[in-house]
């Protein structure tokens, strides 16, 4: 296991170099020029230098070079410094550092670091997308189980068509409709998350709790519908199968034949699914943040596509890759622990 | 051969066999595999809605404009901001009327023509780049499944396309090229062709791993080597033998592949990087309508029902046909 999970570290790595290659190419060959809005009084030769200022005037493989050394080398150097230097977790390490003045990847509409943009605006897309993964699959596991229990029973049937509904509404419609009825009529819930929000006592994270509710459940209704479904499907695969017919004829109680041995088996896919489903869920982020107005890493990115600023949309759109390719590792890696059937040597 | 039973007396053995050959009642007529599929798909209620949702939508899409004839780029700034009809119901002096079923938008437009227009193109999007989808998906399953030496570096190559950040990729591909496009075949041209090809380059790799799997296992039977051994060339082979007998995991996943284009395709014009707003489809016109949701709830909920039943109706199908597809559940 531990050689297939380095293996497959080592295999990402290309995988990796190669799709920021791809996202760097779709870059170059996107005609569209940095210096479109600089004034037309202003002549060629300075408009040349800004061009060189902003890291454009080498060949194509410079740049890319330039930018892979940035954000693997120089970039985690940066990181490293702040875990030692200033973070409570790894205060306590003498510090590091490492950073001493190289150039960063530099954002064209702020000037400042991408990744400190970056660092700023993951924790309030990692909450809403984190809160409202958790709870998909809270309230999905149930009803999948349940469902496959009673197959084909009124609940069984309800939460199909449930979950089929949820599959099929598209977030960018359910957060609207969600803002009509529960800000607009009732006026319960604030439309708009306000990310300067601050918890400080129990008032204002009742606060915190409200605003989060809508967002929450918008990107939670799609995680639910679809582990809903694998969960009941694998629970009917597994309860039909030998095995359990031996547990209840030994005489177990029936809470103990599907909560311990079914549900057991069941979660081997399901687990995979929740790890394969993570990245999706971000991308899904970038659309409910633009509803409840969440300046997540989604927003950010639109943001930097509609202003050309393309350092930013680079290391965006790499690291929701890595996400991709990390979350694919940690699927097959839990699919082999999980399952003692699997061996991958 | 040898080692079967003899029986005692070959005389005796005999009335048996023929006896066992005679068959008892007549014979049912055959029946070909496109009726049991269809028996079968009858049976799923939920599939027999909403493929007759869909045929439904598609023919309101394509035909609405020439029984409610109303340009829906018409501009008639005095009937602004009506109602649906509806609103009759509850409030007798609201601005409705028969005039336009679903009202009119901001400058006087009537918005059941707008959903209808609106519907063609989100439906033209959806089928085209679906079907693009297919053509590709299939087109590098059977290249990857029939030939060996082609096989691991197709894979890798769509293991690598999973593994590209979707949504992000299409959101730059749609805003870096709309210009160039737009300037070649104009702005609504440009926007639908760039629209059909990123949704269908970058949704192709689910159904190219399905038929390259069923195209593994299928090559190994009895009737290519047949088919081989006669002297059938492999194009013939792929077309006469294999493609017909991977058509039902391909229509599976055409039903998933029209479903996510219509959504990617109302989410591209929902983040504004979609059609422009004279063009509008049915994402659009959600977008359009969401800063005035508080006074005209229904610009925001006709275009959504509308996506979401499609969507609804299509994802039904395909489980419907799944089912019916499918020999081993047909049975039951």
């Amino acid at each position: 296991m531990l050689t297939f999970t380095i293996r497959r570290l080592l295999l990402s790595i290309p995988t990796l170099l190669l799709i920021s290659l791809v996202i760097f190419g779709l870059l170059q060959l996107a005609p569209g020029d940095p210096m479109a809005q600089v004034p037309l009084t202003v002549p060629p030769e300075v408009k040349q230098k800004m061009r060189e200022a902003l890291g454009l005037g080498q060949a194509w493989y410079v740049q890319y070079y330039k930018w892979l050394v940035q954000f693997f080398w120089i970039e985690p150097k940066v990181f490293v410094d702040y875990l030692t230097n200033s973070s409570t977790l790894l205060g306590w390490l003498p510090d590091t550092s490492l950073y001493n003045g190289e150039l960063r990847v530099i954002s064209w509409q702020t000037r400042s670091p991408v990744m400190d943009i970056v660092a700023q605006r993951m924790p309030q897309t990692l909450w809403v997308v984190g809160l409202s993964y958790i709870v998909g699959i809270v309230i999905a596991i149930p009803i999948g189980i349940y469902s496959a229990y009673r197959h084909y029973s009124v609940f069984d049937q309800a939460g199909t068509f449930i979950t089929m509904v949820g599959f099929s509404i598209p977030p960018f419609f359910t957060g609207p409709l969600l803002i009509v009825i529960f800000s607009v009529y009732l006026g319960w819930l604030p439309s708009i998350y306000d990310t300067t929000h601050v918890v400080n006592d129990w008032a204002s994270f009742k606060v915190q709790f409200f605003q989060m509710i809508m967002p929450v459940m918008v990107l939670a209704l799609q995680t639910t519908a679809q582990i809903s479904r694998y969960m009941r499907g694998a629970m009917l695969d597994n309860l039909n199968q030998d095995y359990v017919r031996t547990a209840r004829a030994k005489g177990l109680k029936e809470g103990v034949v599907v909560m311990v041995h079914v549900l057991r088996n069941s979660m081997i896919p399901v687990v995979t699914v929740i790890a394969l489903g993570m990245p999706a869920i971000f991308g899904g982020a970038i659309i409910t943040e633009n509803v409840f107005k969440v300046n997540g890493i989604g927003q950010l990115l639109l943001t930097a596509l509609f202003a050309n600023d393309l350092p930013m949309v680079m290391t965006l759109t790499f690291i929701f890759a890595i996400l991709i390719v990390l979350f694919n590792l940690i699927a097959d890696v839990l699919y082999g622990l999980l399952d003692p059937r699997i061996r991958y040597d | 051969m040898t080692e079967q039973a003899t029986p005692a007396s070959p005389l005796e053995a005999d009335i048996e066999t023929i006896g066992a050959l005679m068959d008892k009642e007549p014979s049912k007529p055959p029946r070909s595999q496109w009726r049991d599929v269809w028996d079968q798909f009858r049976k799923h209620k939920g599939a027999v809605f909403g493929g007759g949702f869909l045929l439904f939508i598609t023919f309101a899409v394509v035909f609405g404009p020439y029984i409610w004839d109303v340009d829906p780029k018409a501009l008639d700034i005095r009937n602004k901001n009506w109602r649906p009809v509806y609103t009759l119901l509850w409030e007798s002096g609201a601005n409705a009327g028969w005039a336009h079923p679903f009202g009119t938008d901001q400058l006087g437009r009537d918005i059941l023509a707008q959903m209808i227009s609106g519907g063609r193109v989100s439906m033209a999007v959806g089928w085209l780049a679906m079907g693009l989808a297919l053509v590709i998906g299939t087109a590098v399953g059977v290249i990857a499944g029939y030939f060996k030496w082609l096989d691991f570096w197709l894979m890798r190559f769509t293991d690598l396309v999973l593994s590209l950040p979707i949504l992000p990729l299409v959101l730059l591909a749609v805003t870096l090229f709309r210009q160039p496009l737009n300037s070649r075949f104009g702005p609504e041209g440009g926007m639908f062709i760039l629209i059909v090809s990123v949704i269908g380059l970058t949704s192709w790799m689910q159904t190219a791993r399905i038929v390259r799997g069923d195209i593994l296992a299928l090559k190994e039977r009895e009737f290519i080597l047949a088919a081989r051994s006669i002297g059938t060339t492999s194009g013939k082979i792929i077309r006469r033998h294999l493609l017909p007998n991977v058509i039902s995991p391909i229509m599976v996943s055409a039903t998933l592949g029209l479903a996510t284009a219509i959504i990617t395709e109302s989410a591209l014009s929902f983040l504004g990087v979609g059609f422009p707003s004279d063009y509008p489809t049915w994402g659009k016109l959600l977008a359009d309508a969401v800063p005035r949701m508080q006074d005209f709830p229904e610009r925001v909920l006709l275009p959504g029902i509308a996506i979401s039943l499609t969507v609804l109706g299509v994802n039904y199908l395909g489980d419907g046909l799944r089912d019916a597809l499918d020999p081993r559940i047909r049975g039951r």
